[in-house]
């Protein structure tokens, strides 16, 4: 929490009259103390969701292990993923977005910053909801995903999945209304000469992900009241044994769940479209491709949700179409890889922690993606889907993906946020360790798949190499469980013996560089004029001014 | 890859499946080793060191994303026909054939019904060696998943939406499966054993499995008889020749000749059915067979009448 007294002091000047301690906070408006309380919240449900990784981990170290009951452990898997989807990746993402983006187009604030204020505590509510279930007779025990009718009250008998419903449904609303929030923040209150075609690229990849949100998360929702009727009113939609239906449940679900998968890629793509042209001293290779390959994914998130269904016997032809738009989705994201590998080229790299950062998540979003290309190949996911080669793939792409541009995007506005610079020494060690950690864990799941290892089992039997992969797999979760220390050491001492920050610590090129760090109530004492896609650079460098050099270009 | 059961296929479309599967994964390894050496060169040619130029400016090149485009969506459209193709041949259409057995999921064990002989078996399914095998997969009550990843594709058991599949093996052997899609609390313990048999031996499983086994009229057996009419098994439990005819748990009626019991939790031995009778959770927690407080010797005299079912 010391975190949250450092950047409470740098608002205090002028809030010190109206409330002091914790309620300035509690009481606050602001979108910087709402961003970064979006983030401590996010970081305190990473520890959570993480202790229960090690649970799992240590569970499944070794074939017929009695360390947790198959009820205990299925309650833990269920919250690991409910955790790190809904309370950790998801609020971080929007913490990052709600601090940044008024700053990066120049705003005084979000468009709504009482609706703001709401959407936190629904979202801290929905959390603490979702964790008394543990006190109420027992946490949900259906995973994530919940499928019918194994969620339905003849199944799954505690409370746990009702509480699962209730909670969702209260970080669901939380997330709309964030979503609108931030469609009419960047829709209207940029500053004036930020066209749309000059818009940070973390701040079109926020626009693009709101959209997604406000349309993706209203399926949920409604799935969620059906369930919730299931549940507690007997209504049998998704009872097969009373005429409901099963696969209705999925439908609605990925529904949902396909576009979740990007509403937690797209901004951390945004933040190393950030990241990487600032420390390679360079702009975006490809700008317009970037942010259309973007809406294209979009698009296209909402036209794959079956290839999570490829094992329930759709038929053929409906199978031909989602092989046909999950592959398509590989171009757009082929375009961004391709595009922040080129920035690097003709660049001058400066090797922060963050751009470590930043260049892991190139290389092992890049194993994530391809595995997930296989499973769009029908046959293949026929074979693997629902065994550890799917959890291998999904933990490069959150992990390895969403994890370490987060990470990336933390060491780059930290500074910015605190006035204070983490430690690089310890970041390096942090890095290395979650590379490491990473591999180890995740990357030994895809042979254990293809061994025939299905996910989701508290235990296994003794089946020819299945053992020393779990084994390595467990001593991996280890090795990450010492980097997160490192990286909370490294906030906890940076807070109170960071170098001092300045305000543009890394040379950058965005509006945030332009005010005090951590910036004063107003955001702005002056915003600088913009010009193009890169003010303060053209502030710096008048002569070589992004558009006299484009013009020149022709 | 004799330990890696989706590389080592039995069957032809388990084959199909398997083939495209390296060959995709081939093209994995070469695009990740280009991402990778692109990154690489990048940070080694280009990295900030005295008398280092200093970064060029510049804004992109469309001619390059149209390359960047257009390569992967031709490998791509390559592969979905390959994907096209193996679809076919891996999981081809029934075509107004008749299932050859019907397997059904339960919390959390399976069912396997051969249709028209009258023959029921749990947990351990029989096959001919070298024959399309219709298999009609359907639920009791959740979502399972059959899957035997040496002899083709998993196919989800859905209540209310029987599904189809074939398998086939064609080498003699046992082949190891599983249930694929979360079940409950025993989901880990829900395991398929296939044992494929030449033709004249698997004609000869199927003759004894139909036989119709003695009640025992003495002895302990008879007492262990007595104890699964009167004690409340046969409320759950067939054995043909008795009064027990339920599908709630496994059919017992040649349980004797089964390798394993609880979906393999543990194997078929005289001692492990003791402990599983005196208390099922010590040897599959929270599964749905009650513990009925037998005595010791209630439980050997049903082990010593279960022993006589072969």
């Amino acid at each position: 929490m010391s975190g949250a007294a450092a950047a409470m002091r740098a608002g205090e000047p002028s809030r010190a009259a109206a409330h002091r301690g914790l309620l300035a906070w509690v009481a606050s408006v602001d979108h910087k103390q709402i961003g970064v309380m979006y983030m401590l919240s996010a970081l305190l449900f990473f520890g959570i969701g993480g202790f229960e990784a090690l649970l799992i981990r240590v569970q499944l170290a070794v074939p017929n292990n009695h360390f947790l009951g198959p009820d205990t452990f299925n309650q833990i898997f269920t919250m690991h993923g409910t955790t790190m989807i809904f309370l950790v990746v998801m609020p971080m993402l929007a913490g990052m977005s709600i601090y940044a983006v008024p700053l990066m187009i120049g705003a005084r604030d979000v468009a709504f910053p009482r609706l703001n204020a709401l959407s936190f505590w629904l979202q801290l509510f929905g959390g603490f909801l979702l964790y008394f279930s543990f006190l109420a007779g027992g946490a949900p025990n259906a995973g994530w995903f919940s499928y019918a009718p194994l969620s339905e009250p003849t199944f799954s008998i505690s409370n746990g999945v009702t509480y699962w419903v209730l909670a969702l449904t209260c970080l669901g609303i939380g997330s709309i209304a964030g979503g609108i929030n931030m469609i009419v923040t960047i829709v209207t209150l940029r500053v004036s000469g930020q066209t749309i075609r000059r818009l940070p690229l973390f701040v079109w990849m926020t626009l693009v992900n709101s959209f997604l949100i406000i349309m993706a998360l209203p399926v949920l929702n409604g799935a969620l009241v059906m369930l919730l009727a299931d549940r507690l009113l007997n209504a049998h939609i998704f009872s097969p044994a009373f005429g409901g239906s099963a696969l209705l449940w999925q439908h609605y679900f990925w529904g949902f769940g396909h576009p979740e998968v990007y509403i937690m890629i797209l901004p951390a793509f945004g933040i190393i479209s950030e990241v990487i042209p600032v420390f390679s001293g360079k702009p975006i290779y490809g700008y317009e491709f970037v942010a259309a390959s973007t809406v294209a994914i979009a698009f296209l998130s909402f036209t794959v949700w079956a290839h999570h269904m490829f094992a329930v016997g759709m038929g053929h032809v409906f199978e031909l179409f989602f092989v046909f738009t999950s592959m398509s989705i590989a171009v757009p994201t082929g375009i961004k890889i391709f595009n922040w590998s080129a920035t690097l080229y003709h660049g001058r790299i400066r090797f922060t922690t963050s751009m470590m950062f930043a260049l892991g998540f190139i290389v092992m979003f890049t194993i994530g993606g391809l595995t997930g290309v296989s499973f769009a190949v029908a046959p293949i996911d026929w074979q693997l889907t629902d065994t550890y080669y799917l959890v291998a793939h999904f933990h490069y792409v959150l992990f390895g993906g969403s994890a370490l541009a987060i990470f990336a995007g933390l060491y780059y506005w930290f500074p910015k946020m605190t006035g204070r610079m983490l430690n690089e020494r310890i970041g390096r060690w942090h890095f290395w360790l979650t590379i490491v950690g990473l591999n180890l864990t995740f990357f030994v799941q895809h042979p254990l798949g293809m061994m025939g290892m299905p996910r989701r089992v508290y235990t296994y039997p003794d089946l020819p190499g299945w053992m020393i992969l779990n084994m390595i797999s467990t001593i991996g979760a280890f090795i990450l469980l010492a980097s997160v220390l490192m990286f909370l050491w490294n906030i906890v001492s940076s807070l109170s013996s960071g170098a001092p920050a300045g305000d543009n610590p890394w040379d950058a090129w965005t509006l945030e560089w332009a005010t005090s760090s951590p910036p004063p109530p107003e955001n702005f004492a002056l915003v600088p004029p913009v010009h193009g896609r890169r003010p303060l650079w053209d502030l710096k460098y008048p002569d070589r001014a992004d558009e006299l050099v484009a013009a020149g270009e022709g | 890859m004799s330990g890696v059961p989706t590389l080592n296929p039995f069957s032809p479309g388990a084959a199909s499946i398997s083939h495209l599967f390296m060959a995709i994964l081939f093209v994995m390894l070469a695009i990740f080793l280009l991402v990778a050496a692109l990154v690489t060169v990048a940070i080694i040619r280009y990295r900030d060191r005295d008398g280092a130029p200093e970064a060029r400016q510049e804004f992109g090149n469309p001619r390059l994303e149209i390359v960047w485009t257009l390569i992967p969506a031709l490998l791509l459209a390559v592969v979905f026909v390959f994907t096209v193709r193996t679809i076919h041949a891996s999981d081809p259409p029934i075509a107004g054939h008749r299932p050859d057995l019907r397997v059904i999921g339960h919390q959390w064990w399976w069912e396997a019904d051969y249709l028209g002989s009258g023959v029921v078996a749990a947990n351990e399914i029989h096959i001919p060696v070298g024959r399309q095998i219709l298999v009609e997969v359907e639920s009791a009550d959740v979502i399972h998943d059959f899957w035997v990843p040496e002899l083709g594709r998993k196919i989800d058991a859905v209540p209310g939406h029987p599904n189809h599949i074939w398998i086939r093996a064609d080498k003699p052997g046992v082949y190891l499966g599983t249930c694929a899609e979360f079940c409950g609390n025993q989901h880990a313990w829900m395991r398929i054993m296939v044992v494929a048999q030449p033709a004249e031996e698997f004609a000869a499983w199927q003759r004894d499995q139909l036989a119709v086994p003695a009640v025992p009229e003495s002895g302990v057996a008879a007492e262990g008889a007595r104890i699964f009419r009167d004690q409340t098994c046969i409320n759950c439990h067939a054995i043909s020749g008795t009064a027990g005819n339920q599908r709630i748990g496994p059919d017992l009626t040649h349980l004797a000749g089964r390798r394993i019991i609880a979906a393999g939790a543990a194997e078929n031995t005289p001692a492990n059915l003791f402990s599983w009778l005196k208390d099922p959770d010590s040897i599959k927690p929270e599964t749905h067979m009650p513990n009925f407080q037998l005595s010791d010797a209630q439980a050997h005299a049903l082990v010593a009448y279960l022993e006589t079912l072969k």
